[in-house]
């Protein structure tokens, strides 16, 4: 991929940043479809169409439409806010998120980076994503917005460790932490002669570990149940209150971006990344990158059919969860898919 | 200007920048949050040098865990809403001594050692050797810092709990 696009553009940096610049293509045509489509299926949940007039065929372009709205907004800044942080905030969440889409290989010809250390840099790069919004909630200088903050930092910091240990269990089986190994590793067609070499079907216990990391990821991606940096009956809007116009979207894009980040992750960790479900039969380069981001869609409309589904857990509850609950199984799970891993 | 040579000077001038404005800043929050600039920039350092694990223990330990711990501490404790820090100059002479002595000698220091250039080697991959190592010859010292970390964190939960505790009984006996 690299030597492709060296060999069509003349400079160096160049290459670096079209190179660099590939999974936004892949992102913002993402997030104008993923926010159309979770209007739709939060529709069809409750018994309603969603948006069916722009565009003609169930309203397609309708955030199309709301982007070029968006884009015409005033942007505000509150007079007592303090100004440079509070218009620094979205980028850094932004740049947090997109950051984290360097360990993550497309396609198998396309990784941004093959760093030895892929998974721990993502686990390390979204935990800015935690300071810019602490750091929006604290310059918008408004009660609901500081509160959203504290609580994202208490929750993010709560989350990471069922995280990082349900992602330490894959790595336990994997044995690298190079993300475009591990999904080398699931090529093939072998586990039981039918099933996809996919880790999720290595053993008992790696299906728990993607439950407890589906969890921990929501929790991570601030989305309901968990969503209480930025609930709205209680909080207004959380840390967003005061955004409005362009910064907003950036916020809002950065929600969905997170989404399918987190998705993607789960996909090649648990679902064999870019390999084809069926064996040699659609594999390739290109297909490879249909098959990611589609197997990741499928986990974004899970978490967006949980969104309409389930109601929101309160604080308390929220960190009941995490360490009474989610740790203690975590840790059991990692020693349990350890001693399988030994076993057999 | 080569890549590598334009990424080093920039987050030079970051790390600087950001340090500076995080001494001399009289917000602390707005300290803090420069000195994840700093911090982030550092990352960015050992990443140039093909340190990659260090890099990432550096953003992940430093950035991810202290920092947001230090902004939490910030906004829980401060009370009246972030007051000014009240920055004034005490003992100007034994300070400018000082500092004059210490910069002296890093200067010295810094022209008289005869600086060792290894080769550069490309894509260096650590996190293996380190893996092996610590768990070969640094085992011991790898297990102790568990059981430190362990005997931190009940001590924290316990001092949690003892002060929850020396809240309740006025409630209970009244």
């Amino acid at each position: 991929m690299q030597q492709f696009l060296e060999s069509y553009l003349p400079a160096a940096p160049l290459v670096v940043l079209v190179y660099a610049m590939i999974p936004l293509m892949i992102i913002l045509l993402y997030a104008l479809f993923a926010i159309w489509f979770e209007r739709k299926v939060a529709g069809h949940i409750q018994d309603r169409l969603g948006p069916m007039r722009v565009g003609g065929w169930h309203g397609w372009s309708q955030s199309i439409a709301d982007l070029l709205k968006i884009l015409q907004k005033e942007d505000i800044v509150p007079a007592k806010a303090d100004r440079f942080l509070f218009k620094l905030a979205p980028f850094i969440a932004f740049a947090a998120s997109y950051g984290a889409y360097a360990v993550i290989p497309l396609s198998s010809e396309y990784i941004g980076s093959m760093i030895d250390v892929g998974v721990f840099y993502f686990i390390a790069i979204t935990s800015l994503l935690s300071i810019s919004i602490i750091m929006a909630g604290w310059a918008s200088n408004n009660k609901w917005s500081l509160l959203g903050a504290m609580r994202t930092a208490a929750q993010t910091v709560s989350y990471e460790v069922p995280t990082v240990v349900t992602i330490l269990s894959v790595i336990v089986v994997t044995g690298t932490l190079n993300l475009m190994e591990v999904t080398e590793m699931q090529s093939g067609n072998t586990t039981l002669g039918f099933l996809p070499n996919w880790i999720i079907f290595h053993s008992p216990f790696m299906l728990l570990a993607f439950v407890l990391f589906f969890i921990a990821a929501l929790a991570e991606a601030h989305r309901v149940p968990f969503d209480l940096p930025e609930s709205e009956s209680e909080l207004v809007g959380g840390y967003q209150t005061e955004y409005s116009g362009m910064r907003w979207a950036v916020f809002m894009l950065t929600e969905y971006v997170d989404l399918l980040l987190l998705s993607l992750i789960g996909v090649v960790l648990f679902f064999g990344g870019w390999n084809s479900p069926f064996g040699s039969f659609m594999d390739g380069p290109v297909w490879g990158v249909f098959w990611s981001v589609s197997k990741a869609m499928v986990l974004v409309f899970v978490m967006m059919w949980l969104r309409w589904t389930l109601p929101r857990l309160r604080v308390d509850q929220l960190m009941n969860l995490c360490w009474k609950y989610l740790i203690p199984i975590c840790f059991v799970n990692l020693i349990l898919i350890a001693l399988w891993e030994m076993l057999f | 200007m080569e890549l590598s040579a334009f990424l080093f000077y920039f987050f030079a001038l970051l790390i600087i920048g950001s340090a500076a404005i995080m001494v001399f800043s009289k917000n602390i929050v707005h300290s803090a949050f420069a000195l994840m600039f700093t911090l982030a920039g550092l990352a960015a350092f050992y990443a140039l040098l093909y340190a990659g694990f260090v890099a990432v223990t550096q953003l992940l330990v430093y950035v991810g865990g202290i920092l947001v711990i230090v902004l939490f501490g910030v906004m829980l404790t401060t009370r009246g809403y972030f007051e000014k820090i009240k920055t004034r100059t005490v003992h100007l002479l034994p300070a400018a001594l000082f500092s004059m002595a210490i910069a002296i000698i890093l200067i010295t220091v810094f022209l008289s050692t005869e600086w060792i250039l290894a080769p550069l080697e490309e894509e260096v991959f650590t996190v293996q050797g380190i893996g092996e190592l610590l768990m070969t010859d640094y085992m011991l010292p790898f297990q102790v810092v568990g059981v430190l970390l362990l005997l931190a964190i009940i001590g924290a939960v316990l001092m949690a709990t003892r002060v929850a505790g020396e809240e309740e009984p006025p409630s209970a006996s009244g």
